[in-house]
């Protein structure tokens, strides 16, 4: 097989925008981002009024799914942006880790992409996006330096990590079972809730008593930063078998509800606090992912952040969410240190933060 | 009659299937023994089905079974509920731990890379979401299926499907 990587690349130097592309979960989405990191463009497909239009169904676990809907979400993302192919300095696709399907399809569209346009490619890893969103242009009001602490909060992911500088990243602590996100949809499931599960908890539990139900509070106070989430979500499968089968009362939903997102908020802030800790250099803290969207996360996290003396920043829902601005932008990053995987990179299900190059 | 209740509530029903082995579980230091022991009766190619409400202690017997067969108590063994199938190496050769909670249509499973994993050996949690003609399929050839109830508390018990001749010799 040829070395694709030796490919002369006449544009490869030139400053312009980079296209961004998201597919390694259940979104597919496209984002613009100018030389300078400010959002020409983004679409996030699930999120258009009409997504029907882009191959008719929005992804799940489908990487097809995926691949009918980006030719056209490219399309119409460029369009916005007001600019052609022609005009883009890289294209940057998250490479992993991932849903396998999905990511390959994303790697793949967007390398084949690069190459036709001659353009640069940039292989992205998706946690790495989501770390670095904090230092977006314009969404902090001062700029966001390193160190900082990162917590990746998701359905797939929930872990601590320590951001030395692009490209270094430090583990202190993740889950060793379940992710935060999955807790919450299968506690959402539970109790009849849909799915998925995060964003229902949260309006219900507004309604409930969080003192209601006295639910363990796994790993809350031993060393380390690690999460454990599997034995809450049994504890409250084991409160809901106490009552008869069926649809439970929904004055019973929000206490349970209440008294579990609770339990979720005092252990992050137990983990976190130990976090900020192992980590004194940090004096910011950042949330990324779906679950930084709970707001009763994000008081908490205030709390225990500003006890540090230190500065909290969570980016607005649409960039802890998976999107394609984080990936244009850790992309616009790596360009600037010059040191990325391009072609070479083969799409990764599983990529630690501590394996990438810098 | 308990064991008519389970056999009504199994989600291989459909598959006639036949409870060959109960063995009841006081604890998750005992749901864990049990992993070991049938990890130790594994061979490459097996299914092992993995089915019962959430918090039924289906992660925590994978998760047990795939550290013995790698060596390594430590060996991080995360929920594939997200990723719906995550690969290890053992002593079996590779194993790959799926769960098909998220699948929203068999045809996904090609996706996952499936038929090439059944050629290894695979841990299969929610195996009822791959529909009835395939869980057919693997339990004709062969599989373990296990389901696992539990009255509310911390006990638990375990339903043994297949394996006639391997857990015969299991104590």
């Amino acid at each position: 097989m040829p070395n694709v990587t030796n490919i002369a690349n006449p544009a490869a130097t030139g400053l312009g925008p980079v296209m961004g592309i998201e597919s390694s979960c259940d979104e597919t989405a496209v984002a613009v981002l100018d030389a300078g990191g400010r959002v020409m463009a983004e679409n996030v497909l699930s999120q258009l009024d009409d997504h029907a239009k882009f191959g008719g169904v929005v992804p799940e676990i489908a990487a097809r799914a995926h691949l009918a809907a980006l030719p056209d979400l490219v399309r119409l993302t460029l369009s916005q942006a007001g600019i052609g192919v022609q005009d883009l300095r890289a294209v940057a696709a998250s490479t992993g880790p991932g849903l396998i399907g999905g990511v390959i399809v994303g790697a793949c569209f967007g390398k084949g992409f690069a190459i036709a346009a001659g353009k640069e490619f940039v292989a992205v890893n998706h946690l790495e996006a989501h770390a670095l969103t904090a230092r977006l242009p314009g969404l902090m009001a001062g700029p966001v330096e390193f160190p900082y602490l990162a917590l990746l909060i998701s359905g797939g992911h929930c872990q601590c990590v320590a951001v030395e500088a692009v490209g270094r990243y430090r583990k202190l602590g993740g889950t060793i079972d379940d992710s935060v996100g999955e807790a919450f949809d299968k506690v959402g499931k539970l109790l009849g809730l849909g799915w998925p599960g995060g964003p229902a908890i949260e309006k219900i539990a507004r309604e409930g008593n969080a003192a209601a139900f006295a639910l363990p509070r796994p790993l809350r106070g031993r060393a380390g930063c690690d999460f454990s989430w599997s034995g809450l979500k049994t504890a409250v499968a084991q409160l809901v078998a106490k009552y008869p089968a069926g649809a439970l009362p929904r004055p019973l939903v929000a206490d349970i509800a209440a008294s579990f997102q609770q339990a979720v908020v005092e252990v992050m802030e137990d983990r976190v606090d130990h976090a900020l800790a192992m980590y004194p250099r940090a004096k910011l803290l950042v949330v990324g992912g779906g679950v930084a969207a709970n707001l009763a996360i994000r008081d908490g996290l205030e709390r225990v952040v500003a006890q540090h003396g230190a500065r909290f920043v969570a980016p607005p829902v649409r960039l802890c969410t998976d999107n394609a601005v984080m990936v244009a932008w850790a992309a616009l990053e790596r360009l600037a240190i010059g040191v990325y995987d391009g072609l070479e990179a083969a799409p990764r299900p599983r990529w630690p933060l501590e394996e990438l190059r810098f | 009659m308990l064991r008519e209740r389970v056999v009504n509530r199994h989600p291989l029903r459909h598959n006639r299937i036949m409870i060959s082995r109960e063995i009841h579980l006081p604890d998750q230091a005992a749901t864990e023994e049990l992993a070991r022991r049938l990890g130790d009766l594994s061979r490459p190619g097996d299914a092992i089905l993995l089915s019962g409400d959430l918090g039924a202690g289906k992660s925590t017997l994978a998760r047990a079974l795939l550290r013995h067969l790698a060596n390594d108590p430590n060996l991080e063994v995360p929920s594939p509920t997200f990723s719906l199938v995550q690969s290890y190496a053992t002593r079996r050769g590779t194993a790959h731990h799926f769960d098909l909670w998220r699948l929203g249509d068999s045809a996904e499973l090609a996706e996952l890379g499936w038929d090439e994993a059944m050629r290894d050996l695979i841990l299969v949690e929610w195996p009822e979401k791959m529909g009835p003609e395939r869980l057919r399929e693997l339990t004709d050839a062969g599989a373990l299926a296990i389901f696992l109830t539990s009255p509310g508390d911390d006990t638990r018990t375990a339903h043994l499907t297949g394996w006639p001749d391997r857990l015969e010799s299991m104590p």
